[in-house]
């Protein structure tokens, strides 16, 4: 542990002395946030990589079943839970699982949010129309119940199927964002130029429009992984989401908060650790705003 | 004003038609029957009541059957509850409504205040400390927040209830003397996680919305008239800095709802959440297409008004009979 956030720190002095010299880099970390955000994320994507060194006993290992509880000691850093297992290990395990989700839903989420986006807003007429009040529909469904009958629909759900699931059911904020880009970008003179030498509606978009569409993507993406992380720890404490036994930060929240009144521990660390998490994405994902988009600089 | 209403009245609507259309077959088309559970039925029994309340019949048929009762005013019967799905939904919405009442009145008044506070006092300590703490608080799961205030509030301090919307002895029947002080000392956890979380984020908005007003001409006017600092903040920057909160309080419907479900299964809230929750949990199709069918018009109806509350706000904002309203 005390591995992890030495090399978080050096990396993100290291990072720091590297970006020193462009604008953007002195932007991000300006923000008085940037530095501590990047701090956490690289703690815990680091214990995540390194679980099996990090933590001191396998994720499913009861210690001793007949004394379950155990408050927080040196032997067991944050206590064992009601089934016996140790917290700080189950949480460095679950940093694997809650990230991973959070990061994969997010890539799935832009990518189909922002092909949606484009073409709607590239080719407008009709096919902006349709994919537009398709966006509507998703946007006045309450997410977390299209989910949990999403969920409903397997007896047992495979982790892949919820990633996918929390993936596209969380893309219509992003396609209204890039359509909004698109829109605005596809009037340019540049734009104009690629199409009149004779590129076609692909190379315009991929090589020519949404390059230049990045920066507001790239802060959406930063942001909405911390959804993400908290939809899933919301579906896994209803018991719809990770199953168990398998540590996800929300499940292991669903595990402890039955014995909340006698073992407090073993629901309050997982739910710091998700806490910290989300909040390190929204610094960064702040600084990030900053740093690649100057013309909306907070104030 | 008024065709512009109209159109958004059908757009709405339209939309509200498709999340019931969506709903109604992904939940028919959930595996496992309304028999399964922790009790299953015999497979002979389990026939004969799918046949009594037409589940047998193919998809189609039912989803026809279904509007045509709809269109009558009809939502249903609950095999899980053994009552009207608009019973049931009758019960349950009140409930879930002074919840988010509650929660939306803290909501606006501490995240307002706040956020008066954070801009008045831009980048010196009290802005920064207070901007984090929000940060926190929005960072943190919902359902989270509620257990950890209730491990404080209820089971260390015994300020407040562990849960549910009554206490047996203070108030036995509802018209008992301290009925109304005992449900309000039990809807102040609840409301005060949803609240807070809520509140955070108001509080960024309201900062974000009042230093982008500040650097206006009229507010340097004012400034310049010798107006008090507090005067100029709170009566000539704030009129203009409240209109993006209308949008959030559009917004705040979805995360009230979805907060909802995850609050009322920690504190054993009767609302509508737990009721959808349970009912997908037991396959109780007409009691989950109800319920999506009340959710989606009440956050489509939200976003409706808080356009039109925007309208009538901001005379800059002109509806138009055409393409998309404002």
């Amino acid at each position: 542990m005390g591995g992890a956030a030495g090399l978080a720190l050096g990396v993100v002095a290291a990072l720091r002395r590297r970006v020193r010299a462009t604008a953007p880099g002195r932007r991000f970390f300006r923000h008085p946030t940037a530095g501590p955000g990047l701090f956490v994320l690289t703690f815990f994507v680091t214990i995540a990589i390194a679980a099996p060194v990090v933590a001191p006993y396998p994720p499913y290992y009861q210690i001793d079943i007949e004394h379950p509880d155990h408050p927080p000691s040196a032997q067991f850093l944050l206590g064992t839970d009601p089934l016996s297992r140790d917290v700080w290990s189950r949480v460095v395990y679950g940093a694997r699982v809650s990230l991973g989700i959070g990061a994969v839903a997010m890539l799935v989420a832009v990518t189909v949010g922002t092909a949606v986006g484009a073409v709607a807003g590239y080719f407008r007429r009709w096919v902006d129309t349709a994919l537009m009040r398709l966006v509507d529909v998703g946007l006045a469904m309450p997410r977390i119940f299209v989910l949990l009958m999403a969920v409903a629909l397997w007896e047992h759900i495979a982790l892949w199927v919820l990633v996918l699931l929390i993936g596209l059911t969380g893309w219509f904020g992003t396609s209204r964002l890039v359509r909004a880009e698109v829109l605005s970008l596809r009037e340019r003179e540049f734009v104009a130029a690629a199409r009149a030498l004779g590129a076609g509606a692909g190379r315009v978009i991929f090589r020519h429009v949404l390059p230049n569409a990045a920066a507001p993507i790239i802060v959406s993406a930063a942001l909405g992984i911390g959804h993400m992380m908290l939809l899933e720890a919301g579906l896994s404490f209803l018991g719809m989401g990770v199953p168990s036994p398998t540590p996800s930060w929300g499940n292991m929240i669903a595990d402890g908060w039955h014995k909340m009144a006698v073992a407090w521990w073993s629901a309050t660390f997982p739910g710091l650790a998700i806490s910290l998490v989300v909040m390190a994405l929204n610094a960064v994902g702040d600084a990030l705003r900053d740093a690649l988009d100057p013309r909306r600089e907070t104030v | 004003m008024a065709a512009w209403l109209v159109r958004r009245l059908v757009a709405s609507m339209a939309i509200v038609f498709a999340v019931v259309t969506i709903t109604f077959f992904v939940v028919h088309l959930a595996q496992g029957t309304p028999c399964g559970g922790e009790r299953p039925l015999p497979p002979d029994v389990c026939d004969r009541e799918r046949a009594v309340f037409g589940y047998d019949k193919p998809l189609p048929v039912q989803y026809v059957k279904y509007l045509a009762a709809l269109l009558h005013g009809k939502m249903g019967y609950s095999f899980g509850l053994h009552r009207p799905v608009a019973d049931a939904l009758a019960d349950a919405i009140p409930n879930t409504f002074i919840l988010a009442l509650a929660a939306l009145l803290i909501d606006f008044a501490l995240g307002l205040a706040l956020g008066i506070y954070q801009a008045a006092r831009a980048g010196r300590f009290g802005d920064v400390a207070a901007g984090n703490v929000a940060l926190l608080i929005n960072s943190m799961p919902v359902f989270w927040l509620g257990l950890v205030l209730l491990l404080v509030f209820a089971q260390w301090l015994r300020w407040f209830p562990a849960g549910g919307p009554h206490n047996p002895i203070l108030c036995p029947r509802v018209d008992s003397p301290y009925c109304l002080l005992d449900f309000l000392w039990h809807l102040t956890l609840p409301a005060l996680t949803l609240g807070l979380v809520g509140a955070a984020s108001t509080a960024r908005y309201q900062r974000a919305a009042i230093l982008e007003v500040v650097r206006q001409d009229y507010v340097r006017t004012a400034r310049a008239k010798g107006l008090r600092e507090r005067r100029v903040l709170l009566v000539h920057a704030l009129r203009n800095a409240l209109l993006p909160i209308i949008t959030l309080f559009g917004l705040a419907f979805p995360f009230l709802f979805t907060g909802a479900v995850l609050i009322e299964t920690v504190f054993a809230w009767p609302g509508m959440g737990r009721l959808a929750v349970n009912a997908i949990f037991q396959r109780d199709y007409p009691v989950v297409t109800g319920a999506a069918l009340l959710t989606s018009a009440m956050v489509v109806l939200g976003n409706l008004l808080a356009d039109a509350l925007y309208a009538v706000a901001d005379p800059r904002i002109r509806v138009r009979g055409g393409e998309g309203g404002p």
